[in-house]
C-alpha cells in the first residue's frame, strides 16, 4: 500500500488538472453567474457578493488554522507553551463580534434583496438602467408542471405549448404557475430563480430575458419516474421572431381545451415539444380549482360555500366533489361522474379567496430609494459587474436618486 | 411510476406474495447471494466456536451502557457500507448516463437507492454513531456507574435495530420509498407512491423513532442527576454539554417526526386527508413540520461531534480549553436557534419576502455561536504543544472543511440566492460538506481517540493515516465537481443527462468518490490489523493521550462498574486535576457495588416491533394484531420482572482493583 499511496496523489493531481480544464472549457457553462436575464443575473450577483463578505473571515480562520497547527506542532519546541492559558475577554469579544458584523452586513443584504426580488413583485426594471414603464403590461405566461412535463399557456396570444417556452426579449413575463399531481419546482436557470408548483396552488414570478438565445428549463424537485426528462426549451427571442413562433403555434391544427388537457395530463415520459390553439381561456383556472373535469364543481365554489357557513348535514352528499386523485395517480384511474351534485357556482373566482392569493405588490420604485449606501446613477453601470459594495446587487443600480426628496 | 394496479390481497399474507421478492433485478439477486453467503458464514462461525450463549448473555441483553455504545457503533458501521454502496451507485449511474445513455439503474431502482441512502445515512449511520459514542463515553465523564435508565437503553438500542432491519429487509422483500429521503406529498400519498415503498419508510422509521426518542429521555437524566458529586452545570466537560443540548434537542423534535409520519400513515391507512390534493389536504404543512424536526436533526448530529472536537484539541494541545464559558453559550444559542430556521429549506415555496427574510437571518444568525466555536478550538490550539494524533489530524482536516461548508450553507440562507442554487447539487455539496467534514470527521476521530479507552489498545496509525489521506483528498475530489454543477444549474436526483459538457466534472466527482471508498477500506483494515496487533498496541495505563476528563481515569476497558468509588470534582478538568495534584488512587475500603441486571426483554419487545411493523408494511392485519399485543403484553410482564438488579460482591471489586493497582505498578516501574 506504501507503493500505492503516490499513485493515489498522482491520480488526484490529474483529476484536479482536469477539473480546471473543464471550467475553463465549460466557463460559458456557469450559468447562475452569466445568466440571460436581469432576475437571474441581480441573484448571481448576490451569490458573488455573499461570498466576498464572508471570506472576510474565512479566510483569517483557514489561513490562522494551518498557521497554528504548523506553528504548535508538539516537535517545534521554541513556540511559546502555555497549558494553563484558556481566557481572554479581548478575544473573546472579537471572536463573537466579527461573525456579527459580518452577519449584520449579511442580514442586510438579506432582507433587502429578499424584498426587490421577491418573484411575487412585478418587475420595475428590465435591465440596470431599464425601468419599466408605467404602462407595459408583462406577458402572462401559465404554467402547469404535469406528471412529467410542462404545458405553458398563453392567453394573450391565444396558444398552448407543451415542454416549450418562449419569450419576447425584454418585455417583462408574468408566470402563474400551479401543477397537476405533486410538487415540481419551475426553474430556468437563464432567466429567474425558481420558484415550486404546486397542485390547487398557485405561485408566481415574475422575470424577463435581456439576451437572445436558446437555453432550458426543467422541474427542480423531484417529482417520480420521469423527473430526469421533464425538461423544456425555454427561447429568448426577439419580438419578430415571437411574433411568427405565436403564429406558427396559432397555425397548429390541434387545440387545447379541457378535453385535450385531461389526455396531456396523463402521465408520460420525454414528450416532445408541442404548439396548441388554445380555445378554453379559462383552462388555467379551472386547473387550479380542480375542476377541469366536465361537471366538477370548483375549489373556489367549495370554498364559497365554506365561507358561508358550508351546507350543513347537506354538505356531506356534496363530498364527492372533493375527490380530486385520492385512488390513482392523475389520468391513470376510472374517470369520474360528476353528474349527480352540485356542479357550479355563480361565483366569479376572482372574487373568490383563493389559495396562495396574496394581495398584489406594487413594482418597487426604484427612483424614490436613496440613502447611505445606495448608487447613484452616473456610477450605476460601473457598480453593477462590482459585487464588494453592499448593496450594489440588490438595491443597486438605481437609476436617479432624486437627492432632492426630504 | 407508470401506475401500479393494487397489489393482489390475501387475508393471510396481505399485499404479500412471491411477486414481492425482486428475483428479476440482477444488481439486487447478486447483492442477496453475497449478504446470504456472508451471514451464513458468520452464523456459521458463531456456531462452531459456541458463541451464542455469549453473545446473548453478555451483549444482546446486556444493559451496560458501554456494551451498548459499541453495539451502536457495530450498527452505525454495517448500514455505513450500505448507505455507501448506495452512494457508489448513485455516482456511477450519473458518471455513465450523459448524452444519451441511460446507465445500468432505471428509475424504479434508481430513486429507491438515492431515497434509501438518505435514509440511512441520517437515521442508521449518523444518528447511531452519535448514540454509540454518547452512551459510551457521558455515563464515564460524569463519574456516573450507568444510564439512569440502564433498560431503557437496551431496549432503545434494539428498537433503532429493528428500524434498520425493516429498513434492509425492504432490499430484498419489496421495494423501499421513491420520493426522496423527506418523502414529501402528494408523492409519497397512496395516489402517486401506491406501493410498499413508503410503507417501509414510515414504519422503519416510526420503530427507530421510538428508540431515539427513548434514548434521548435517558441520556438527558443521566447527565441531570447522575453527575459525580461537585460537578456543577458548568464543570460539565464540553461532549456532555453538548450531548444535553443535542438530547434535549432530541426529545423536542422527534415527537414532531413521530406525528407527521403518523399523519402521513393515516393518509395511507385510513384514507384520511392531511397531505393529498382531495378534501382541502394541505401538503405543505407536511413539509414545514417535517423541517421543524428536520433542521434540529441537523444539530442533533453535529453538537455532540462539536463536544468530541473540543475534548480532542484540547488533549491533543495539551492545553486548557480556550474560551469553556463561551463555548457552552454557543452550544446553548445553537440548541435555541435551531427551531426557528426550518423554513429555509422552502423558501421557493413562494412565502413572502419578510417571511422568507425573517428565517434567513436566523440562519445567519446561528453562524455566528458555530464561528465562536471554531475560534475557540483555534485559540485552544494557540500556545498549545500539538501533538499529531489520528484525532488531531481529522479535527484539524474537520476545521479546514467545515468553514467551507458554514460559508456554502450561508449563500443558500440568502433567499434569492437560495432561488437559483436551491435543490441543486451545489446544495447537496453544501449539506455533505458539513455532514461528511463534521459528522463524518467527527466520528472518525472519535472513534480514533476512545477506541483505546473501549477496548485497552490503541488503533494502527498507518492505516489510520492510509485512510485519512484517501477520505479527505476523496472528500473534495467528490464535491467541489457538485458545487461547479451547481453553478451551472445542475439539479439534484436527476438519474440522466442530455448535456456532455457535465461529463468530466460527473466523472471527477465519481474517481472521488472511489478514493473516498479505498479511504473506507484503509479503515476497516485499519480496524482488522489493530484488533491482529492489539498485544502489540495494548495501552495499559489507562490515559493513553494525557487527557483531562474522567473517564481516562479508569482502566481500559473500565470494569463493569465503571468507577469504584465515586469521584469528587472540583474543576472542570477533573482527571488534569488529579494528575497534577497526584492525589492518590483509593487501594482499600471497598463496598460491593449495586448494579442493574441484564435482561432479554428490549431484544424481545424491539423483535415483536419488527415483526407488527413488517405486518402493517403489507397490511398482514392479522399477524399486526398479534405482534401489537404481544408488545404491549411483554411490556407489562416485564413490569413484574422484581429481579432486576445485583451486587457485585465486594471481593470481586477488591480483586479487579488490586489487579488494577498491580497494573499501574507496573507502569511506573516500567517508566
Amino acid at each position: 500500500m506504501r507503493q500505492h499511496l503516490p499513485s493515489f496523489s498522482r491520480l488526484a493531481g490529474l483529476s484536479l488538472v482536469t477539473a480546471a480544464a473543464a471550467l475553463l472549457g465549460g466557463c460559458s457553462k456557469l450559468i447562475i453567474f452569466s445568466p440571460a436575464g436581469d432576475v437571474a443575473q441581480q441573484q448571481g450577483d448576490l451569490v458573488v457578493a455573499s461570498v466576498v463578505l464572508m471570506l472576510i473571515i474565512i479566510i483569517p480562520v483557514m489561513a490562522l488554522t494551518v498557521f497554528f497547527a504548523w506553528k504548535y506542532r508538539a516537535s517545534n519546541k521554541d513556540a511559546r507553551y502555555e497549558p494553563e492559558w484558556d481566557h481572554s475577554t479581548q478575544l473573546e469579544l472579537v471572536i463573537w463580534a466579527a461573525p456579527l458584523l459580518i452577519i449584520i452586513c449579511l442580514g442586510a443584504l438579506t432582507w433587502v434583496s429578499s424584498h426587490l426580488l421577491d418573484p411575487y413583485r412585478p418587475l420595475s426594471r428590465t435591465a440596470p438602467g431599464q425601468a419599466v414603464a408605467a404602462d407595459v403590461k408583462p406577458l402572462e405566461v401559465q404554467v402547469v408542471a404535469l406528471d412529467w412535463k410542462w404545458l405553458f399557456i398563453y392567453p394573450e396570444q391565444g396558444i398552448a405549448t407543451v415542454n416549450e417556452f418562449a419569450a419576447p426579449m425584454n418585455r417583462p413575463v408574468v408566470f402563474r404557475i400551479t401543477g397537476s399531481s405533486v410538487m415540481n419546482s419551475f426553474y430556468i436557470p437563464a432567466m429567474a430563480g425558481q420558484i415550486y408548483a404546486m397542485p390547487g396552488m398557485e405561485t408566481k414570478l415574475h422575470a424577463v430575458f435581456n439576451k437572445p438565445g436558446k437555453f432550458v428549463g426543467f422541474s427542480a424537485n423531484y417529482s417520480g419516474a420521469g423527473f430526469s426528462d421533464m425538461r423544456f426549451a425555454a427561447d429568448s427571442m426577439t419580438d419578430a421572431q415571437f411574433d411568427a413562433w405565436v403564429a406558427k403555434a396559432k397555425a397548429s391544427k390541434d387545440t387545447m381545451d379541457r378535453k385535450t388537457y385531461l389526455q396531456v395530463e396523463k402521465p408520460s415520459e420525454k414528450v416532445p415539444a408541442h404548439l396548441y390553439t388554445l380555445s378554453d381561456p379559462d383552462l388555467f383556472d379551472a386547473i387550479v380549482n380542480m375542476c377541469v373535469e366536465p361537471g366538477k364543481m370548483c375549489m373556489h365554489e367549495q370554498m364559497a360555500i365554506d365561507q358561508r357557513g358550508g351546507m350543513g348535514v347537506a354538505g356531506l352528499k356534496n363530498s364527492d366533489q372533493l375527490f380530486y386523485d385520492k385512488t390513482a395517480a392523475r389520468g391513470t384511474g376510472k374517470p369520474a361522474d360528476w353528474n349527480q351534485k352540485i356542479s357550479a357556482l355563480c361565483i366569479d373566482p376572482k372574487q373568490a379567496n383563493m389559495p396562495g392569493d396574496r394581495p398584489e405588490s406594487s413594482p418597487v420604485a426604484i427612483d424614490r430609494l436613496n440613502g447611505l449606501g445606495l448608487t447613484h446613477k452616473d456610477d450605476a453601470a460601473a457598480s453593477h459587474a462590482s459585487s464588494s459594495a453592499l448593496l450594489s446587487a440588490s438595491a443597486g443600480n438605481v437609476p436617479a436618486p432624486t437627492r432632492s426628496n426630504p | 411510476m407508470a401506475p401500479q394496479s393494487a397489489l393482489p390481497y390475501s387475508p393471510i399474507f396481505g399485499r404479500l406474495s412471491l411477486e414481492a421478492i425482486p428475483y428479476h433485478e440482477p444488481i439486487l439477486v447478486g447483492t442477496f447471494c453475497a449478504v446470504a453467503l456472508g451471514g451464513i458464514a458468520v452464523l456459521g462461525l458463531i456456531t462452531k466456536f459456541r458463541l451464542w450463549g455469549y453473545l446473548w448473555k453478555e451483549w444482546f441483553t446486556t444493559v451496560d451502557h458501554k456494551r451498548i455504545g459499541i453495539m451502536y457503533m457495530v450498527l452505525g458501521l454495517i448500514m455505513f457500507l450500505r448507505g455507501f454502496a448506495d452512494a457508489l451507485m448513485m455516482r456511477t449511474q450519473q458518471a455513465l448516463a450523459v448524452g444519451g445513455s441511460e446507465g445500468f439503474l432505471p428509475a424504479h431502482h434508481y430513486d429507491q437507492v438515492f431515497t434509501a441512502h438518505g435514509v440511512i445515512m441520517i437515521f442508521f449511520v449518523a444518528m447511531p454513531f452519535i448514540t454509540g459514542f454518547m452512551n459510551y463515553v457521558v455515563p464515564l465523564q460524569i463519574g456516573a456507574r450507568d444510564v439512569s435508565f440502564p433498560f431503557l437503553n437496551n431496549f432503545s438500542f434494539w428498537m433503532t435495530t429493528a428500524g434498520a432491519v425493516l429498513c434492509m429487509a425492504s432490499l430484498f422483500i419489496g421495494e423501499f420509498a421513491q420520493t426522496g429521503w423527506l418523502a414529501y406529498p402528494p408523492l409519497s400519498g397512496l395516489a402517486y407512491s401506491p406501493n410498499v415503498g413508503v410503507d417501509y419508510y414510515i414504519w422503519c422509521l416510526q420503530i427507530a423513532g421510538v428508540g431515539t426518542t427513548l434514548s434521548g429521555i435517558n441520556l438527558i437524566v443521566t447527565i441531570l442527576k447522575m453527575r459525580a458529586p461537585g460537578m456543577g452545570l458548568m464543570k460539565m466537560p464540553v461532549f456532555t454539554w453538548t450531548s444535553l443540548c443535542a438530547n434535549i434537542l432530541i426529545v423536542a423534535s422527534f415527537p414532531v417526526l413521530t406525528a407527521v409520519l403518523a399523519l402521513l400513515s393515516l393518509d395511507r391507512y385510513v384514507h384520511t386527508d392531511f397531505f393529498t390534493n382531495d378534501f382541502g389536504g394541505n401538503a405543505m404543512m407536511y413539509v414545514n413540520l417535517i423541517w421543524i424536526w428536520g433542521h434540529p436533526e441537523v444539530y442533533i448530529l453535529i453538537l455532540p461531534l462539536f463536544g468530541a472536537f473540543s475534548e480532542i484539541t484540547a488533549t491533543f494541545s495539551g492545553k486548557r480549553l480556550f474560551g469553556y464559558t463561551s463555548m457552552v453559550y454557543a452550544t446553548v444559542c445553537i440548541t435555541i436557534l435551531s427551531y426557528v430556521v426550518w423554513l429555509h429549506h422552502f423558501f421557493t415555496m413562494g412565502s413572502g419576502a419578510s417571511v422568507n427574510s425573517f428565517f434567513g437571518i436566523t440562519t445567519m444568525v446561528i453562524s455566528i455561536p458555530t464561528g465562536a466555536k471554531l475560534f475557540n478550538w483555534l485559540f485552544t490550539m494557540y500556545r498549545g504543544r500539538i501533538r499529531f494524533e489520528l484525532p488531531m489530524m481529522w479535527t484539524v482536516a474537520f476545521m479546514l472543511t467545515f468553514t467551507i461548508g458554514g460559508m456554502t450553507g450561508v449563500m443558500l440562507a440568502i433567499p434569492p440566492a437560495d432561488f437559483v442554487l436551491h435543490n441543486s447539487l451545489f446544495l447537496i455539496a453544501h449539506f455533505h460538506n458539513v455532514i461528511i467534514g463534521g459528522v463524518l470527521f467527527g466520528s472518525f476521530a472519535a472513534i480514533n481517540f476512545w477506541w483505546p479507552k473501549a477496548f485497552g489498545f490503541k488503533l494502527d496509525k498507518f492505516w489510520g493515516k492510509v485512510s485519512f489521506w484517501c477520505w479527505v483528498p476523496g472528500f473534495w475530489l467528490t464535491f467541489t465537481p457538485l458545487y461547479i454543477l451547481g453553478f451551472m444549474g445542475v439539479t439534484r436526483r436527476m438519474r440522466v443527462f442530455d448535456d456532455t459538457g457535465l461529463h468530466p466534472l460527473l466523472i471527477i466527482s465519481l474517481i472521488g468518490a472511489l478514493t473516498i471508498a479505498c479511504g473506507i477500506g484503509a479503515m476497516l483494515v485499519q480496524f482488522a490489523v489493530s484488533i491482529w496487533k492489539r498485544d502489540e498496541l495494548r495501552e495499559e495505563s489507562g490515559d493513553p493521550w494525557d487527557a483531562r476528563t474522567l473517564e481516562w481515569a479508569t482502566s481500559s476497558p473500565p470494569p463493569a462498574y465503571n468507577f469504584a468509588f465515586t469521584p469528587k470534582v472540583h474543576s472542570l478538568d477533573s482527571w488534569y486535576e488529579i494528575k497534577s495534584r497526584h492525589v492518590a488512587r483509593p487501594t482499600e475500603g471497598f463496598k460491593a457495588i449495586h448494579m442493574p441486571k441484564n435482561t432479554g426483554t428490549g431484544i424481545i419487545l424491539a423483535g415483536f416491533s419488527l415483526v407488527t411493523g413488517f405486518a402493517l408494511v403489507w397490511h398482514i392485519w392479522w399477524l399486526a394484531i398479534v405482534g401489537f399485543v404481544a408488545i404491549v403484553a411483554g411490556a407489562i410482564y416485564h413490569t413484574f420482572n422484581y429481579k432486576r438488579d445485583f451486587y457485585i460482591p465486594v471481593e470481586e471489586v477488591e480483586a479487579t482493583e488490586a489487579e488494577r493497582t498491580r497494573q499501574l505498578a507496573a507502569i511506573a516501574a516500567g517508566a
